[in-house]
């Protein structure tokens, strides 16, 4: 039970990436989704390969438990590189089966796409692995601060998102809690041909939405009887500060890209 | 001579222009410091009452005065920081996803300082012995944890009145006696004035006053000795004795000469030894 609570892929912890501002994370992240595509030879994919590793040996987290997390893309990486050494044919023919050349091209390029792929997604991934939901939640409420001018409601997105947040582990014990209500009235959630049991969830969404929506009524009155009254002069618990370590990572990440746009075509 | 906080000058209310009134012309005063009790079965207008008193709904008739300030469009967010209010569901009222960030909410919507948050989030927190839990999030507390954090939250907005509307009804007996203790705690230490809706008669007892409710109307308003004096009549208006009256009660009937009512166990026995060494 306590473990299906887990939002997310969060895993708790003190290492460098974990104390880093939120910001700094998402940005460099940002940043390096760009320049991923920019590398086009061994050496430029090597120092964005080190800066990956690198980043995934500071967090601290288990390598096994990075790498589980990313089994379902396992299979996308496999099957491009396949995509690209049928598709392809560039270069020297290197096998022929079936009629099917593979090109000394298409390995390649197969290799440097499943490249490419991998990084994007290891990295993306250390994002939510070190951080946690909410502190995402407040970083982008920040960044996306300056969209207030053309009327974006920056606040009240955040809130949003943050409370769903709060109230995704209640539901969940709520909607275990109607299950098992109605298990005890004879539906039956796990056995018979797939049709019953898509059926059997009706019983269980309908008393699940009745009660989410009584449940932001009742919020809505109690925000309001605590004084809420939108974003306008709202001060903040939670800060965000950006500290020595972020500036660090700045110029780190400043580095590695003149490091690439210099390795480039060698 | 105390000075009047709430005053309800002839209210009348309903939810919509075909339906019946919920309160019928509803008169009543309360004072700085009070702990005052409100009671009636379902239906019978309590927890409109707690709704009027901060502006979360408007009466069509009468006059509701908080601190001097009518209770108008204009005036809500001034009433709303004199006025705190728990609710009954305890899910329902927790906004923060940990419990700091809870009792910051009150704090955040009214843009107090980010230093005097944290030193109110200590303070409020002991007061209600939740400093332990500053982290913790709502899905790991129990229902009374989770009130004691709504009380938090409420008093460190220093308001000068704390509704509890029907804040311990979904709990279980050992929350309600948690939330009991913490309340009269907190009464105590600070000044303001409580007022705890109820169905629950044991609950009434600690209050200096209660108003009964039914219908829609103030059926009764004295001190908790006298209301439970009337239990016939309670009865007829579905509300329950406490155990302990309806107990003294049926003794006095069984002709053990007891003279006074008792309002808790204590005062039982100490009535019945003395109609003991009397015989």
């Amino acid at each position: 039970m306590n473990n299906a609570l887990i939002i997310g892929q969060y895993v708790p912890g003190e290492s460098f990436v974990h104390r880093l501002d939120p910001r700094t994370k998402i940005t460099v992240i940002f940043f390096f989704v760009f320049i991923v595509f920019l590398a086009n030879s061994v050496i430029s994919y090597s120092v964005l390969i080190v800066f990956a590793l690198a980043s995934m040996f500071t967090t601290r987290i288990q390598i096994r438990y990075i790498l589980k997390g990313l089994t379902p893309v396992w299979f996308l990486i496999v099957f491009t590189f396949l995509l690209h050494l049928i598709v392809t044919n560039k270069g020297t023919v290197l096998i022929d089966i079936f009629g099917f050349s593979i090109y000394s091209g298409a390995l390649i390029q197969g290799f440097a796409i499943s490249i490419r792929f991998f990084l994007l997604i290891l990295v993306t991934s250390l994002l939510t692995l070190t951080t946690t939901p909410i502190e995402i939640t407040d970083a982008i409420e920040d960044m996306l601060h300056p969209l207030k001018r053309i009327r974006f409601p920056v606040h009240e997105l955040a809130l949003m998102m943050s409370i769903s947040l709060r109230f995704i582990p209640t539901l969940m014990q709520e909607t275990d809690k109607i299950s098992k209500a109605q298990a005890s009235r004879g539906v039956d959630f796990r056995t018979g041909p797939l049709r019953d049991r898509v059926k059997a969830v009706v019983p269980l969404l309908v008393p699940l939405f009745v009660s989410a929506f009584k449940r932001a009524e009742e919020l809505a009155m109690a925000m309001e009887a605590r004084g809420y009254q939108g974003g306008e002069g709202r001060t903040k618990l939670r800060e965000l500060i950006l500290g020595k370590r972020d500036y660090m990572v700045f110029i780190l990440f400043i580095i590695v890209t003149a490091l690439l746009f210099l390795t480039r075509n060698y | 001579m105390r000075n009047k906080i709430v005053e309800f000058r002839n209210v009348s209310f309903r939810y919509g222009e075909e339906q019946p009134w919920v309160l019928k012309n509803c008169s009543f005063e309360i004072y700085e410091n009070e702990a005052i009790a409100i009671i009636g079965h379902n239906g019978s207008g309590k927890s409109t009452i707690a709704k009027l008193m901060n502006g979360l709904l408007f009466p069509q008739e009468g006059e509701i005065i908080i601190n001097n300030r009518p209770v108008t469009q204009d005036s809500i967010w001034e009433i709303r920081k004199d006025v705190g209010m728990v609710f009954q569901n305890p899910d329902n009222q927790f906004v923060g996803t940990t419990v700091q960030d809870d009792v910051a909410f009150g704090m955040e919507n009214r843009g107090i300082e980010r230093d005097e948050m944290v030193r109110r989030i200590n303070d409020t927190l002991s007061a209600v012995g939740m400093q332990e839990y500053r982290l913790t999030e709502p899905h790991k507390l129990s229902g009374g944890q989770k009130q004691r954090v709504a009380i938090a939250s409420v008093l460190a907005i220093f308001p000068q009145v704390l509704i509890l509307d029907e804040a311990t009804a979904m709990l279980d007996p050992r929350g309600r006696t948690e939330i009991m203790k913490t309340v009269t705690n907190v009464q105590e230490k600070r000044n303001l004035s409580l007022i705890t809706i109820t169905h629950d008669l044991q609950e009434v007892v600690e209050a200096e006053r209660v108003i009964v409710m039914n219908a829609g109307e103030v059926w009764d308003e004295a001190a908790p000795r006298d209301i439970f004096a009337k239990k016939a009549e309670l009865r007829k208006i579905g509300l329950d004795i406490p155990f302990v009256a309806a107990l003294s009660d049926e003794l006095w009937k069984a002709g053990v000469p007891i003279n006074n009512e008792a309002l808790n166990h204590e005062e039982l026995l100490e009535e019945l030894w003395i109609s003991h060494s009397i015989t």
